[in-house]
């Protein structure tokens, strides 16, 4: 074996985004490093095995965080992931999926893409 | 809207695919581009960062400085976050480092038994293992046993310290320098030096074993 290149961090975009977010929240002062490693610690449950070293814990405890400090509240969270569903729905193959590609985009006047 | 794919074997013709979680992802993403918490440009320059950038080999260079230079060996051991620093490596999560030597009797293993705390500067991102709970258990309950798993067997008589990291207190293994390595330059010991060798889970490898980058 030669000059083998080092394996990416992360197995899918979405774990990078995940880790973005969560280390400019923790840069934009949201919570410090050992309120985020609490909260972790308090989301990866022992019996999960393998399964809970996942980003999925990442996204979890990122999401109960925003929640609890009035950022982004359950609610909107689902209504805006419903609204990407129908987004990438609506959005030809191979093109970029963008929100305004929502069929249901103009209710809502205030977002931006 | 419909769109045919002739040249496709798709089992339906419409729209593109978006997993769950990735619409999960992307809903908080926007709702905080949007609130003005995060930036996207500032979000991809950290992925590429610690994509491309950022991984063991940076451990690797200030463990092969250790083995040749004493008194940064030294500095190193007595505080190892400016050490680290004289060789241009630092940042988040790097911010309180402890360095814990290897010796023939004493081995050292590091893990975090409350999530997955890992020093990024040096090491990168953690190893799915390193996160999962099993290892995070048994690094405590049974190190030998974790070891042998990953193909370590040390003398009855070596003792295994196992070092709990935080998100404050992060710590690397220096390990110790394989024989037969004298004659070899900083470089080439560095090619030596493995992420798990730095976990505590692995050791150096041995030159001319064929593991050795250029």
């Amino acid at each position: 074996m030669s000059a083998p290149q080092p394996q990416g961090p992360f197995a899918a975009p979405w774990e990078a985004q995940v880790f973005a977010l969560v280390v400019s929240l923790q840069e934009a002062g949201l919570f410090t490093w050992g309120e985020w490693a609490q909260a972790l610690g308090e989301t990866i449950r022992p019996e999960e095995g393998e399964q809970a070293a996942d980003y999925g814990r990442w996204l979890s405890t990122l999401e109960r965080l925003l929640a609890q400090r009035g950022v982004a509240d359950a609610g909107s969270v689902e209504a805006r992931t419903a609204a990407w569903l129908r987004a990438a729905h609506a959005t030809p193959h191979g093109q970029p999926i963008r929100l305004e590609n929502d069929p249901g985009h103009h209710a809502h006047p205030s977002l931006r893409a | 809207m419909t769109h045919h794919h002739p040249d496709h074997d798709h089992d339906h013709d419409h729209g593109s695919d978006l997993s769950p979680v990735e619409a999960r992802v992307r809903a908080l993403e926007s709702l905080l581009v949007e609130k003005g918490y995060v930036e996207p440009a500032a979000l991809d320059a950290l992925i590429e960062m610690y994509e491309t950038k950022v991984g063991p080999h940076l451990g690797a260079r200030v463990v092969a400085r250790a083995w040749v230079d004493p008194a940064y060996r030294a500095r190193l051991l007595a505080e190892a976050t400016p050490a680290i620093g004289e060789l241009g490596i630092g940042g988040r999560g790097g911010e309180h480092m402890v360095v814990v030597e290897n010796t023939p009797d004493t081995h050292n293993m590091v893990v975090c038994t409350l999530c997955s705390c890992y020093p990024w500067p040096v090491l990168g991102l953690p190893p799915v293992w390193y996160k999962a709970p099993p290892y995070r258990a048994r690094a405590v309950s049974d190190p030998r046993g974790v070891l042998a798993e990953f193909g370590v067997s040390l003398p009855e008589t070596t003792r295994i310290t196992v070092w709990d990291s935080t998100a404050e207190t992060r710590f690397m293994v220096l390990p110790l320098r394989p024989a037969g390595t004298e004659g070899l330059s900083e470089e080439a010991l560095a090619a030596l030096v493995t992420r798990d060798a730095m976990i505590g889970t692995g050791l150096p490898l041995s030159p001319g074993s064929g593991e050795i980058r250029p």
